[in-house]
């Protein structure tokens, strides 16, 4: 890997006074590495991060077909990675006109990566750095328990998808002020509901009651409502207590919790698979904003590097080669999904409605079509209001408030489906819907999802881990179950429960001619309960 | 600025397609991750990976793999589950050992809704208006579906070819294998010291030479009286000595054609079909690295109809959704048989891979075709690979059912496996077939 020419590193600067003076907004430094095809090699299954951590899956050819993007959630072949600096990569033979239509997009990119909320945990530490020393650590590591840390690493990224990372955002974003004491949240919220199931009446007095001491007491309100309370209640402190126990806090992140509770990584030979667990969690924590906001990103750097290559001086007489290649990456497929032409489209759509104010209450309650057509208060706020979008939502929020019908109507959007004709033996494809609800719907479908699997301490036998996947109409991949929770029992020590729903698709006879094409509609959901106790998988039925 | 623009460097050349122009159809099922910037920008072609150090870690990774057993995990590494033979180019099967990180996630191929999924699209046409067709019957255009890697973007594994073939050689041997026309000139050679020559060589032949010496002595009237021998008075002509040279011999071997059938019916879908073309993959791997030009392959799918596919990558990929009439593949490779008068020069391997479904109920079309190429063939080896409950497929049980496994062990094997089989279950079928 080397740096690129000074040549060429001055026209990015030349590219970064452009964006800057257009709004963007990013770190005065960067860096921009050439990349050859044997550097890729070794930087693509570390998903660009030349210091990520070393392990054995990265020398072997990964079976990718399957649930590509739910097994690896990063794009092994990202230009720009989110960095401190940041770091992008080059070829070394591109001329100086394709350079600055790349540059834009990655200073895109990079000003997205700055900006945007759902990347804050990333702004305050340089990945590379963090990354080189957590490999350093497993260096050491390996050279101390040998293939130990290589099994460690492999059932810790088996569920480095089960982490919370809305959780931690939320964390990051709750203003201090807002929260109040854990032994607050539980008087008003589990002990007087669940516990004393007190009146409706009782509980808005009590409510009265706490601002009246806060109103009276200030600072020492808290304390004096809970000595009346305790007066009324003795148990309540003991029950707080136990509460705590019982329930960990944070019930979504596996990782997490099995760093804070488990027993088997609390033993002292054992404490060194610690760290382990948490450079997997954090390097999963990091590339979580990155798959969520796909084709915000994509379609912000595609908006910018359209609109400022056009405007830029330098390399005027290449608008033609632009073209050509600006049309090939954001063209809009005849059937299939581009990240890049749907989220510039959108980006560019939301500037228009806002310029014309279209994004008010006043717009929204219009159903008349002619008039919505003509509807404009000419605020051009459109510019303005792009940042905001760029800066607040990801790609659900993205797709979820600005997919509608004028934009599908506008670029004639459907949604395709797939069907056999058993007659003619081919596979139709065909216009299945041009609504707007339907095609946001097919979208978010197709979103980065994780299961939502919660730990369930109240389940289970004792000491064991209980795991409870929410139902969302889909099943897990079953071949993968067995070692995924062979992994968490190692590393929680104990049996694992796991309970799911399963799709049975009902048996059709297997001596009528097989109905060739699988009858969906005879799914029927079934809850399971899988076990895994001594590296053995069992299952029974709920 | 007028530095920079006046530096701009002479590049005026769009950087060419490096894709070919595929059927936009065919992006249908590409999920918006797929896309990545460097490859979408043109600033790089996907890597290939680099044979030589897979082929050096597999031995490694192998061992790991070992030791992941005694550590009692189940182990994780396959090999020979990616396929990328080069079209038309029969004999490029490369392997290399490949994995998979298992994670709890959602499993996309169970959808309530029915049909083929949906996804995004642009342009005209109303609400139901058929916008595109394709072919069932189409060879390998179904990304994603076919085992390896569907539709790889330009991945050509070529380069990193390992021949998994030699980590089976020791393990197979083909049974029956008679000596058959041995009109054929092989490139395989080995290398003996048959050859005489006079006056030089590698290693002298001494009983010829002395045979030589009294030859000439006698000729010379050297040697008066035959009963009575003086070797010190012997004249030894340089010409005399004889040895023993180095020479390449040629070594024939018996031939071998060998037929895969596959079924590739709509009923063979997902995992069914990964086992069958994985154990045939298995299966020609080793025999392309154990036997080399002595042992020919032909490809045969079938559903109601038989067909004869060119190469193995055809074979590999394709997939249609219609019936089954297994008869129908016995009877084309009986058909070939009589046609090309393959008996006479040929031991024939006939291997079947299926589900078991067969809408010929009792077999009355398929046993007579089986009995009559029994005739002929060295060895039959049937793999069944069951989606429900065992021992209730079609196949098995009319084959059961004529006896023709008791009766010709020497000739037809069945090896029936549960949809869940792993590599070790295949090499134990692939045992189970030619032992």
């Amino acid at each position: 890997m080397e740096l690129i020419n000074q040549h060429t590193k001055r026209i990015m600067e030349g590219c970064k006074e452009r964006a800057r003076a257009a709004g963007l907004s990013f770190t005065d430094e960067s860096l921009e590495y050439v990349v050859t095809n044997r550097d890729l090699l070794e930087l693509s299954p570390k998903v660009m991060i030349p210091t990520l951590y070393d392990y054995w899956v990265h020398d072997v050819e990964v079976l990718r077909e399957k649930g590509k993007y739910e097994l690896y959630p990063h794009n092994p072949y990202e230009t720009v990675i989110n960095t401190r600096p940041p770091i992008s990569f080059y070829n070394d033979n591109n001329p100086d006109w394709l350079n600055v239509m790349i540059f834009y997009h990655v200073l895109a990119h990079i000003d997205f990566f700055q900006n945007n909320l759902f990347f804050r945990h990333t702004w305050d530490y340089d990945f590379t750095g963090q990354a080189l020393s957590d490999k350093r650590v497993i260096a050491k590591l390996r050279a101390e328990k040998g293939r130990w840390v290589d099994y460690v690493i492999e059932f810790a990224r088996g569920i480095d998808n089960l982490v919370d990372f809305h959780g931690d955002l939320a964390d990051i974003f709750t203003p201090p002020e807002m929260e109040c004491s854990s032994r607050l949240d539980y008087y008003f919220d589990l002990f007087l509901q669940t516990v004393k199931k007190v009146s409706v009446s009782d509980y808005i007095k009590e409510v009265e009651r706490y601002n009246d001491c806060l109103k009276t007491f200030g600072e020492q309100g808290e304390k004096n409502f809970f000595r009346e309370a305790e007066l009324r209640y003795p148990e309540l402190e003991a029950h707080f207590a136990r509460s705590g126990e019982t329930q960990p806090a944070r019930t979504r992140d596996l990782l997490r919790f099995l760093l804070d509770n488990s027993e088997f990584l609390a033993r002292d030979e054992n404490i060194w698979m610690r760290s382990i667990l948490e450079i997997v969690r954090n390097t999963s924590l990091f590339f979580q904003p990155q798959i969520r906001t796909k084709i915000m990103n994509e379609g912000w750097a595609s908006y910018w590097h359209e609109r400022l290559f056009l405007q830029d001086d330098r390399i005027k007489g290449h608008e033609v080669d632009f073209a050509r290649v600006h049309a090939g990456v954001t063209s809009m497929p005849r059937v299939g999904m581009n990240p890049y032409a749907l989220g510039m489209r959108l980006f560019s759509h939301i500037e228009e409605q806002a310029d014309k104010g279209r994004i008010s209450f006043a717009f929204q309650r219009i159903l008349d079509a002619d008039l919505r057509k003509r509807f404009d208060t000419g605020v051009a706020t459109g510019q303005d209001f792009i940042f905001t979008v760029r800066e607040n939502l990801c790609d659900y929020l993205f797709l979820k408030n600005n997919l509608d019908q004028e934009f599908m109507d506008r670029h004639k959007l459907f949604v395709a489906g797939k069907r056999l004709d058993q007659q003619r033996m081919v596979w139709q494809y065909y216009v299945k819907s041009r609504k707007a609800e339907e095609y946001q719907q097919m979208m978010l479908d197709s979103l980065y999802h994780p299961p939502v699997i919660t730990v369930d301490q109240s389940k289970g036998i004792e000491g064991s881990l209980y795991l409870n996947h929410a139902f969302e109409g889909k099943q897990l991949v079953r071949e993968y179950i067995a070692n995924t929770l062979l992994g968490i029992e190692y590393l929680w020590g104990s049996p694992v429960y796991l309970e799911t729903s399963e799709a049975e698709v009902a048996a059709t006879s297997s001596h009528a001619p097989r109905q060739e094409e699988p009858r969906e509609e005879d799914i029927t959901w079934q809850r399971v309960q899988y076990s895994m106790n001594e590296k053995v998988l069992s299952k029974k039925k709920l | 600025m007028r530095a920079e623009l006046a530096t701009v460097s002479n590049g005026h050349d769009v950087p060419p397609d490096d894709k070919p122009r595929r059927d936009e159809l065919a992006r249908f099922s590409r999920s918006i991750y797929d896309f990545g910037d460097l490859l979408v920008l043109r600033q790089a072609v996907a890597p290939q990976f680099n044979a030589a150090a897979l082929a050096k870690s597999l031995d490694e990774l192998l061992e790991r793999d070992r030791q992941r057993e005694q550590d009692g995990f189940p182990r994780k590494i396959q090999v020979g589950k990616l396929v990328k033979p080069g079209r038309g180019r029969a004999g490029k099967v490369v392997v290399v050992p490949t994995t998979v990180e298992e994670k709890l996630f959602h499993d996309p191929t169970v959808r309530p809704a029915g049909e083929g999924g949906s996804s995004g699209g642009t342009g005209d046409g109303e609400e139901g208006e058929v916008i595109g067709e394709q072919p069932v019957r189409e060879e390998g255009e179904q990304p994603g579906t076919g085992p390896g890697q569907g539709e790889g973007e330009n991945h050509e594994l070529e380069s990193s070819a390992y021949d998994l073939g030699k980590s089976l050689a020791e393990k197979f041997q083909l049974p029956n294998l008679k000596d058959k026309g041995k009109k054929r000139s092989f490139t395989r050679y080995t290398y003996d010291l048959t050859d005489k020559n006079r006056g030089f060589g590698q290693v002298l032949d001494k009983k010829a030479t002395l045979r030589k010496i009294v030859e000439t002595n006698i000729a010379l009237g050297n040697l008066p009286d035959v009963s009575d021998i003086d070797p010190t008075r012997f004249l030894i002509a340089p010409h005399d000595k004889i040895y023993r040279v180095l020479s390449r011999e040629k070594d024939y071997e018996p031939q071998a054609m060998l037929f895969f059938l596959r079924d590739y019916s709509g009923s063979m879908a997902g995992k069914v079909t990964d086992l069958i073309v994985s154990q045939h993959v298995l299966i020609y791997s080793w025999l392309l690295y154990q036997y080399g030009g002595q042992a020919e392959s032909r490809f045969i799918l079938h559903d109601t109809e038989a067909k004869e596919v060119p190469d193995f990558y055809t074979y590999y990929n394709s997939r249609v959704a219609g019936g089954t009439q297994v008869s129908s593949a016995y009877q084309l490779v009986n058909e070939i048989v009589a046609r090309e008068n393959l008996v006479k020069d040929y031991n024939i391997y006939v291997f079947h891979g299926t589900d078991g479904d067969d809408w010929d109920e009792g077999g009355e079309k398929t046993i007579p075709e089986i009995q009559k190429m029994l005739t002929y063939v060295s060895r039959v080896g049937v793999t069944i690979a069951e989606h429900g409950q065992p021992g209730s497929t079609t196949v098995s049980r009319y084959l059961l059912g004529s006896g023709l496994l008791k009766d010709r062990p020497e000739l037809i094997r069945m090896d029936i496996m549960q949809e869940d089989a792993d590599e070790a279950r295949l090499i134990e079928g692939i045992k189970r077939l030619i032992s």
